[in-house]
């Protein structure tokens, strides 16, 4: 991502501080390099993550570098995105959607 | 009021983008819906190695990204949003995306195709927690584990290969005992040492509560089931096309494929243009997708030469001046 990409790199050793112990909920980004549709996702995340800063923190999880989260919350496909709330998982997203389908899904959190 | 465009071009893929890009050089500004699922098919695919002018080889998706930015470069306008509804009757179609309308003289139709499943009470629910439709994307997770692949095609000899980097073994599922699967992929496949075999054989069910567990099979011969343990399950049993947004308005086939006039691209609605998957139940090669796609822009541009700011418009002034609406 760029330089002024609105979403936050986490990572196996920073996801408890950066997710787990955030208080606003985190939307977290399941994704890799050789996953075709997470290139559709991610810029339509940098959108809302830009829009909705007030509210929720997005998150980018590479599931190549970072196997242990994603061994955690059981990711058997991408792109997945999990919402934290409190640190537990409240809401499971799996698959590509479009911007208007993912802010539905968000609604309750943004 | 709503600006007519020229040319709205639905969907993208190798023949979307094919599409818009010689439509983008012709000047005719096509406004190009990717739909969520950007790129296509081949979004999906690792190594394509028969897409020529590639002699290396090239990812399905870097060859789709290169697609796209071609397509910008020359001025189409693309937006990876969904159509909802359109009205393809009349001089001006009118098309639905995110609760605003577009118009247009003419519409390309590149919606593609969907993976097909098996249609289990199962299989469903666990799309995400173990069946999967694109080994591409799923295949990291089952490392060391034991996965199945159904299908006899390329597309099933390519996910077994693909999957047999990570998984501890793969097995093939397939109906028969005979392959579609093009010589090359099945003796890539048939090489491999972790790639075993049921033939005879189809999947019946699918075991597990939160994930995959295991499968029933059942088979074709005798009618005897018996389980496969495996915690993946990767359908590569084809493709429908995506033709249910128009399937009302234009002529398609007990398949749902678009039905096209002899080898144009012409659908039987005027000013309505069908290219790729969603009229090609033979070929469905990137290449022949792109053909298609190149196929229809033309037939596009012939028309709107005889349909365009002439004398059939019949709102001349948006035409003349036209207004954006928001979006």
């Amino acid at each position: 991502m760029a330089a002024d990409s609105k979403t936050v790199t986490v990572t196996d050793a920073s996801f408890a501080d950066d997710v787990l112990l955030s208080e606003k909920p985190v939307i977290v980004d399941f994704w890799a390099a050789w996953c075709g549709p997470c290139r559709m996702v991610s810029p339509i995340l940098e959108e809302i993550a830009g829009a909705h800063s007030d509210k929720v923190t997005i998150a980018k999880l590479d599931v190549d570098a970072n196997p242990q989260v994603s061994q955690d919350y059981k990711i058997l496909s991408l792109p997945t995105m999990l919402v934290f709330k409190g640190g537990k998982p409240v809401k499971q997203i799996i698959g590509a959607k479009p911007k208007a389908a993912l802010l539905a899904e968000f609604a309750e959190y943004l | 009021m709503t600006k007519l465009h020229d040319v709205i071009v639905i969907g993208s893929g190798p023949a979307g983008y094919t599409a818009a890009i010689y439509l983008a050089r012709a000047d005719l500004k096509p406004l190009v819906f990717e739909g969520s699922q950007l790129g296509g098919a081949l979004m999906t695919t690792t190594e394509v190695e028969n897409f020529p002018g590639f002699p290396e080889g090239i990812q399905g998706p870097d060859l789709m990204v290169k697609m796209r930015e071609q397509a910008a470069r020359f001025g189409a306008d693309l937006r990876s949003e969904d159509v909802e509804v359109v009205d393809l009757t009349g001089d001006v179609k009118r098309v639905w995306v995110d609760g605003n309308e577009f118009h247009a003289r003419a519409v390309v139709l590149a919606t593609g195709s969907a993976a097909r499943y098996l249609d289990l009470v199962d299989e469903q629910r666990l799309i995400g927690r173990g069946v999967s439709a694109c080994a591409t994307c799923d295949g990291f997770f089952f490392r060391n584990q034991d996965v199945a692949v159904v299908g006899g095609g390329d597309s099933a000899m390519e996910e077994a290969t693909f999957l047999s980097r990570f998984a501890r073994s793969v097995t093939i599922v397939h109906r028969r005992d005979t392959f579609r699967a093009s010589a090359i992929m099945l003796d890539r496949a048939k090489a491999d040492p972790k790639i075993r075999w049921e033939t005879h054989a189809a999947v019946t069910g699918v075991r597990g509560d939160s994930l995959v567990e295991g499968l029933e099979l059942t088979d074709l011969r005798t009618g005897e089931t018996r389980e496969l343990a495996v915690t993946g399950l990767f359908l590569a049993i084809g493709h429908d096309p995506r033709s249910q947004l128009f399937r009302d308005q234009v002529t398609v086939d007990d398949e749902g494929y678009v039905r096209t006039r002899g080898r144009t691209s012409l659908t039987d609605v005027e000013g309505v243009f069908a290219c790729g998957d969603l009229v090609d139940h033979i070929y469905r090669q990137a290449i022949t997708a792109a053909g298609s796609g190149c196929a229809a822009s033309l037939d596009a541009q012939h028309y709107l030469a005889s349909h365009g700011a002439a004398t059939t418009d019949p709102e001349p002034e948006l035409a003349a001046d036209p207004v954006s609406v928001p979006v």
